[in-house]
């Protein structure tokens, strides 16, 4: 075990992978000789050499296009885009191509890819750099997608990830690779060696996909969470002092169904928060397949604390970020009655 | 083929038969192509606005890397110390009533050479209500519709698109004006550009692709990004003409907007340019700065910088020292105001927040 922060634990797990499957490759903008623009792979062309891990040109259509047919032909490619905010110029080839390979060619093409990007805002990014796409993701059938909330979680998951035999988006909270966050902007940032998760195993490790944590077990209330907002969530239930069952689902697509429900079913109620846009988000997905199938549990209605329907701005930031305030009232709400 | 920092006497600049001694140094060219451009001759009045310009966004963009230090401005902040030449040389040859521009994430330059206040671009970097975009568009994203400078773009090569769109108005209401889209080199690889490029000649739209070259996408160089790094010759295979000229030298950047503006108003649709110029500071505010050298950069201020050069031919035209000094006196005191006005006037009302989404409300 070794103290690790999120891009550490990213950079250990692109480096077990490559050193254990010779077909895993890393490409991308500036993440050859400059390491990333995160550093999130610092060392892997020093150690693997250019043709393992390579700077692609900044077009991200391209490099998308690019590792499907690596893919297709029997490679692990692990293309970064650097922002999530980029990876539209991609979107074809995500959508027409990775995640319809294996239908359309009855089983016979597999597209192993691993889009890694970093996402999310509370880093000043304003509309370009900050976004929280993963609802247009979950949306395709075909994709999966990955969001860690720690460097455990990170690097396990993304070992696993790789490893799939599936095209997966790895979105990374950006605003957490260096310390949890708490929503509390204006306090100190507190580092990840501070925090338990941060204890990562130097070797191969995988977290499976499809399976959600219970990061705080409770009796009142379920708060389904991912990314960041896992750490903005438990700082809101241990100031409100509610006995809270968060569940940080860490992959989204496959969705842990079972744990979601397990859950509801014994708190009667639900909150969901995430940063993406309210209007189809994710939480919406949520918020019906939690009604589905936990109608008759639900003791008050499925509260969603989100980003604003709005681009993400460039000044008020705190405004959008569903933070403290905006969940502990939604808190208060849901536990209402 | 234009290659006006070392001048060839063989290019042909017009379609005429050529003697066939010349014709085997260069191949005739099977279409019609610009003339090279020649360094522009500026008076005295002129040589020193664009030293003004030049001088105010340097200062300008030190100041505002000050503010970021402070944690005045966050997130990000594309400085444009070093290239100040480009945007001042070409927009001067710009008729403000009539072309557009449109621009990258490094657009503070661009903003400052169209003579827009600076204390409203210092206001928007700040993200303060009174920036020219109400503070909700931040460094990479302002506009000001009365300048025809539309934006201000955070994504890499985005803007090339839409300036071919904007071409498309100027032609279709024919008010006789031109579109300069301005991308990097790197963004000279993304897809759209050529598609855009391609478009633009079929339809021989009024635009100047103009290739900001400051040899690095962020960390990486342009010969490590680009498999024609002769970025000048990208337009070749869509029949846009492409000029290389020095981007440090304001007047031959401003005699290059001549040739090119000639091109493109009598009709002959787009052309390329590559502004061979250089970044002083990082890509963006943390940059480590590992993929160059310090010396590099250091030999291109000593060397190369614009406004040393433009000084020097200043003085020689006369212009004292004294004079100089009070025009930087002057520019001191604009931006120290811009610095404070960005830095007093209020956030905006977050009731802002749900503004301007849509023409409608929801």
């Amino acid at each position: 075990m070794t103290r690790m922060n999120m891009i550490q634990a990213i950079n250990s797990a692109m480096d077990v992978a490559m050193e254990r499957d010779p077909d895993v490759m890393v490409m991308g903008e500036d993440v050859g000789y400059f390491g990333g623009v995160f550093r999130a792979t610092a060392g892997l062309q020093k150690k693997y050499g250019k043709t393992r891990c390579f700077d692609a040109p900044i077009n991200e259509c391209g490099i998308i296009g690019v590792a499907v047919g690596m893919a297709a032909y029997g490679l692990r490619p692990v293309p970064e885009i650097q922002f999530a905010d980029y990876i539209y110029p991609g979107m074809d080839q995500l959508v027409s191509e990775a995640a319809r390979l294996r239908y359309r060619s009855g089983g016979e093409f597999t597209c192993p890819i691993t889009v890694r990007s970093p996402f999310g805002g509370g880093i000043f990014g304003g509309q370009t750099h900050s976004q929280s796409p993963e609802g247009i993701f979950t949306h395709v059938s075909g994709l999966k997608t990955v969001i860690p909330s720690n460097p455990y979680d990170a690097k396990g998951l993304l070992i696993a990830a790789i490893e799939d035999p599936d095209p997966v988006l790895f979105f990374e909270p950006k605003r957490i690779y260096n310390g949890p966050f708490d929503g509390h902007y204006d306090r100190p940032v507190s580092p990840w060696s501070k925090h338990g998760s941060s204890e990562v195993p130097e070797g191969h490790y995988t977290v499976p996909l499809g399976k959600a944590a219970i990061v705080r077990a409770g009796e009142a209330v379920t708060l389904l969470c991912y990314g960041t907002m896992v750490h903005v969530a438990l700082g809101v239930v241990e100031e409100a002092g509610v006995d809270a069952e968060v569940i940080d689902l860490r992959t989204l697509v496959p969705l842990d169904i079972d744990t979601i429900v397990a859950s509801v079913e014994k708190t009667g109620r639900c909150l969901i928060v995430h940063e993406a846009t309210r209007t189809s988000g994710f939480g919406a997905e949520l918020s019906a397949q939690v009604q589905e199938r936990c109608f008759h549990h639900l003791e008050a209605p499925i509260e969603r604390v989100t980003g604003w329907d709005t681009p993400y701005p460039h000044s008020l930031e705190w405004a959008y970020f569903p933070g403290p305030v905006r969940i502990g009232e939604a808190l208060k709400r849901v536990m209402k009655d | 083929m234009a290659r006006p920092t070392t001048k060839s006497t063989a290019r042909a600049s017009k379609p005429a038969p050529k003697p066939v001694a010349e014709a085997a140094d260069l191949p005739t060219p099977n279409r019609e192509r610009p003339a090279d451009p020649e360094r522009y001759t500026a008076s005295k009045a002129e040589l020193l606005e664009f030293y003004r310009q030049m001088m105010l966004i340097r200062r300008f963009e030190e100041r505002a890397g000050q503010l970021y230090g402070l944690g005045l401005i966050g997130g990000f902040c594309h400085l444009y110390i070093g290239q100040e030449a480009v945007a001042v040389g070409l927009q001067s040859a710009l008729d403000n009533d009539k072309d557009s521009v449109i621009t990258g994430y490094r657009d503070h330059g661009h903003m400052l050479a169209y003579g827009i206040d600076p204390k409203i671009i210092m206001a928007e970097l700040t993200g303060r209500q009174a920036g020219i975009s109400k503070g909700k568009g931040g460094s990479m994203h302002m506009f000001s519709v009365e300048h025809k400078f539309y934006g201000g773009h955070g994504i890499v090569g985005a803007q090339v698109s839409l300036g071919t769109g904007l071409a498309f108005k100027h032609k279709y209401s024919a008010d006789g004006g031109v579109c300069m889209a301005y991308f990097g080199d790197g963004a000279a690889n993304q897809g759209q550009v050529y598609e855009s490029m391609n478009m633009a000649e079929l339809w021989k739209l009024p635009i100047i692709f103009v290739i900001e070259n400051n040899q690095y996408a962020m960390g990486t160089s342009v010969n490590r990004a680009s498999a024609e790094d002769q970025l000048y010759r990208r337009g070749e295979s869509f029949r846009v003409p492409g000029m290389q000229i020095d981007g440090m030298d304001v007047l031959a950047v401003r005699g290059a907007a001549e040739e090119a503006l000639a091109w493109v108003r009598a009709g002959k649709g787009p052309i390329l340019l590559e502004l061979k110029t250089y970044r002083y500071r990082g890509h963006s505010m943390s940059d480590p700065a590992k993929y160059r050298t310090r010396e590099e950069v250091q030999s291109m201020k000593d060397k190369s910088d614009c406004i040393d050069l433009a000084k020097r031919e200043l003085e020689a035209l006369g212009v004292t020292e004294a004079e100089l000094k009070a025009l930087e006196k002057d520019i001191r005191q604009k931006v120290a105001e811009a610095a404070d006005f960005a830095e007093q006037s209020p956030e905006p009302d977050p009731a802002e927040l749900y503004t301007d989404v849509l023409v409608g409300t929801y």
